[in-house]
């Protein structure tokens, strides 16, 4: 009997082309590309004479810049944003890589799009320049962020460098309650391991917990891996994979569906393999949960208090520190007193047709409170169609949301959807960081159903309570 | 790439755990799209007021702090996003080496693309050349590559672990895709293997 294997271990030795005293090149399956991080990588190539190895396993999209607003089908005003984005359809064209324009149904962020076109798949290694990569580990694809350097190289050789990462697992068994969704179990897995809790680590989910969740879930579980400082996080696929990725456009079709299933059935740890860390969470004990600091790690549940910086140790207490002051909270204050400015719906972690559909449930004949700016962004131009289709697009409109084209948005603010300072925020995104959502912007991240709650109420809200 | 081999400069103390990337050069500084001249907007939101005018608590706009060329930091410096941005603002500031006790993957890979030097520690030494950088204009450390070793202003070595392969890449200053292309024909051979067990890929 050969070596008992994990998943990581065999998606690693299936894209091993060398190894040399443990640096190895890796063959990539798929590059995701996006205007921020591609641009000098593109040039790279210009300049050195090279081609992308292989356009066909290459696919480029705007989604970090662009604006989200009805008339951005008629041009770009930021000056900058468009030269990013005219430069993406520019090199796309120039190496012959598939594009997904601003004004094209398909388009949105790389991450919702990539599982929405089959082109991600299990088992495949997937890449772009964009640390939220880890969202395709949900189809048990090793799937990570990487820098221009190395978008360069991947374009070049469709292979990258790396050192075998140590394997973790994260076990959440059990079930969830009622209003607790992939989002507090994400969450609260950051909460518990430290947002350097899975450094140098390839994370695998498991437990009933996590076989329960739906592909969307599993993506949510996932893209917030690197937030607890791993670089990829890993979900076997199962039958509930296999249906999603069945019939969509770049899925493998006939034989080669027969041929790909019978491998990726394949795809899962061997009984008894080993993990260097194991972390276990009961998922009974997940409430829906806020974060009130300025790291995604500073997570409570909503019915706690604001902690006071002497419960922590070592460099976490001026961190603590920093951050309340930051966020203008004080120790002891209840969570549930917080009362927000803005509410924004959508990203990578949170922008698919099921967080919408959990916001059109909470906020059935409810609506947004007076002088709340609340946003939805679906994360692809399908999602949004979908829920128009559904009309959940209706319903969130009519309770007073406003309803807006694909993209990162607020997430990460580089386009006109920002916080002014000291504007605070109810955010389904993954990151808290200081001036994350704009310049002296106060961040909370949860759930679309907590987001919801607190849109409808005007404050950070238990949505069990609602 | 330029080749790295010792360095010697003032060292700024950075002792905030967990600086990440957008604290390291915040989001609106990423629609260029060339690598240099971002030095000027590292750490913005930290170092300016939003008038443009310095903060002058921030230790990069101290006097001797200006020419930084090594920083020494919190535990899980560069955490958050894979913007290269980072390594390359600071790369333009002038600072080609950052010590801490840990440090985000992505960020760390990508300092090695771009002739920067990131050191990982024990929390003792680290807390030890902390006391050092705090020194002003006497806030010297000199760093070897070749010996993995940083000497402290009172003359005192601490001594590191580097990859190998990684620190051979920083001592040539050697061009991973080069390095890489010279692999062509295994690349090739997994193509051509991949192309008849995986076809779908």
């Amino acid at each position: 009997m050969g070596k008992l294997r994990t998943l990581y271990d065999k998606i690693w030795d299936e894209h091993l082309i060398s190894d040399q005293d443990g640096t190895s090149l890796i063959y990539i399956d798929r590059h995701l590309v996006h205007e921020v991080t591609s641009p000098q990588a593109f040039e790279g190539l210009r300049l050195s004479g090279r081609r992308v190895r292989c356009p066909e396993k290459t696919v480029a999209v705007p989604d970090h810049n662009i604006p989200t607003t009805g008339d951005r089908e008629t041009g770009i005003k930021n000056l900058e944003s468009k030269v990013q984005v005219d430069a993406l359809r520019e090199n796309a064209k120039y190496f012959d890589i598939t594009y997904y324009d601003v004004d094209d149904v398909r388009q949105g962020i790389v991450h919702i799009i990539g599982p929405e076109q089959g082109w991600t798949l299990p088992g495949m290694t997937v890449v772009c320049g964009d640390s939220h990569t880890a969202t395709h580990g949900a189809f048990g694809s090793l799937a990570h962020g990487i820098g221009t350097s190395e978008v360069e190289h991947v374009l070049a050789t469709q292979t990258l460098i790396q050192k075998k990462a140590k394997n973790m697992k994260v076990s959440v068994s059990g079930s969830l309650g009622d209003g607790v969704t992939a989002k507090d179990v994400t969450l609260s897995i950051i909460g518990k391991i430290g947002t350097a809790g899975g450094t140098g680590h390839v994370i695998e989910y498991t437990g009933d917990v996590i076989d329960e969740l739906s592909m969307e879930g599993r993506m949510t579980l996932c893209n917030m891996a690197i937030e607890g400082g791993a670089r990829a996080g890993l979900v076997a696929p199962d039958q509930k994979t296999y249906d999603y990725v069945e019939g969509r456009a770049m899925s493998p079709k006939g034989e080669n569906w027969e041929k790909a299933l019978k491998d990726w059935k394949l795809l899962f740890s061997d009984n008894g393999s080993h993990f260097d860390k194991v972390i276990s969470l009961d998922g009974h004990d997940i409430a829906p949960v806020v974060t009130w600091g300025t790291s995604p790690e500073d997570v409570l549940p909503i019915d706690s208090v604001v902690p006071d910086p002497h419960e922590f140790n070592g460099g976490k207490i001026e961190a603590a520190k920093r951050s309340l002051k930051y966020m203008g909270l004080s120790p002891g204050q209840r969570l549930q007193d917080i009362p927000i400015d803005t509410v924004f719906i959508g990203s990578c972690t949170n922008g698919r047709i099921e967080d919408l559909r959990e916001v059109a449930k909470v906020m059935k004949g409810r609506k947004v409170k007076d002088g709340i700016r609340a946003m939805i962004v679906p994360g692809s131009g399908l999602v949004k169609v979908q829920a128009e289709k559904e009309g959940i697009a209706a319903q969130l409109k009519e309770a007073g949301f406003e309803w807006r084209f694909a993209g990162c948005s607020m997430c990460l603010a580089m386009n006109p959807d920002q916080l002014t300072a000291g504007e605070r925020c109810a955010a389904t995104s993954n990151r808290n960081f200081e001036g994350r959502q704009g310049r002296g912007g106060r961040t909370h991240l949860m759930s679309p159903a907590m987001a919801a709650a607190a849109a409808v109420t005007g404050r950070l809200f238990d949505v069990r309570n609602l | 790439m330029e080749k790295f081999s010792t360095l010697e400069g003032i060292a700024a103390p950075l002792p905030l755990i967990n600086i990440d990337t957008d604290m390291i050069i915040p989001k609106q500084f990423l629609k260029t799209i060339k690598r240099s001249g971002l030095g000027k907007n590292l750490f913005d939101e930290m170092r300016f007021n939003q008038d443009g005018s310095e903060v002058p608590s921030f230790v990069l706009n101290k006097k001797p702090y200006r020419q930084s060329k090594i920083i020494v930091a919190g535990d899980n410096f560069g955490c958050g996003s894979s913007r290269e941005h980072a390594p390359w603002a600071l790369l333009d500031f002038g600072i080609k080496v950052v010590i801490s006790t840990s440090f985000a993957d992505i960020f760390y890979n990508n300092c090695f693309k771009n002739g920067i030097l990131p050191i990982i520690v024990p929390t003792e030494d680290r807390d030890n050349l902390l006391d050092d950088a705090e020194k002003g204009s006497n806030a010297r450390l000199t760093v070897n590559l070749e010996m993995q070793e940083i000497r402290r202003p009172d003359g005192s070595v601490v001594s590191f672990d580097i990859d190998p392969f990684k620190k051979q890449c920083l001592l040539d200053g050697l061009d991973d895709i080069a390095l890489s292309l010279e692999k062509e024909k295994s690349i090739a051979e997994f193509e051509e293997r991949q192309k008849s067990c995986r076809p779908w890929v």
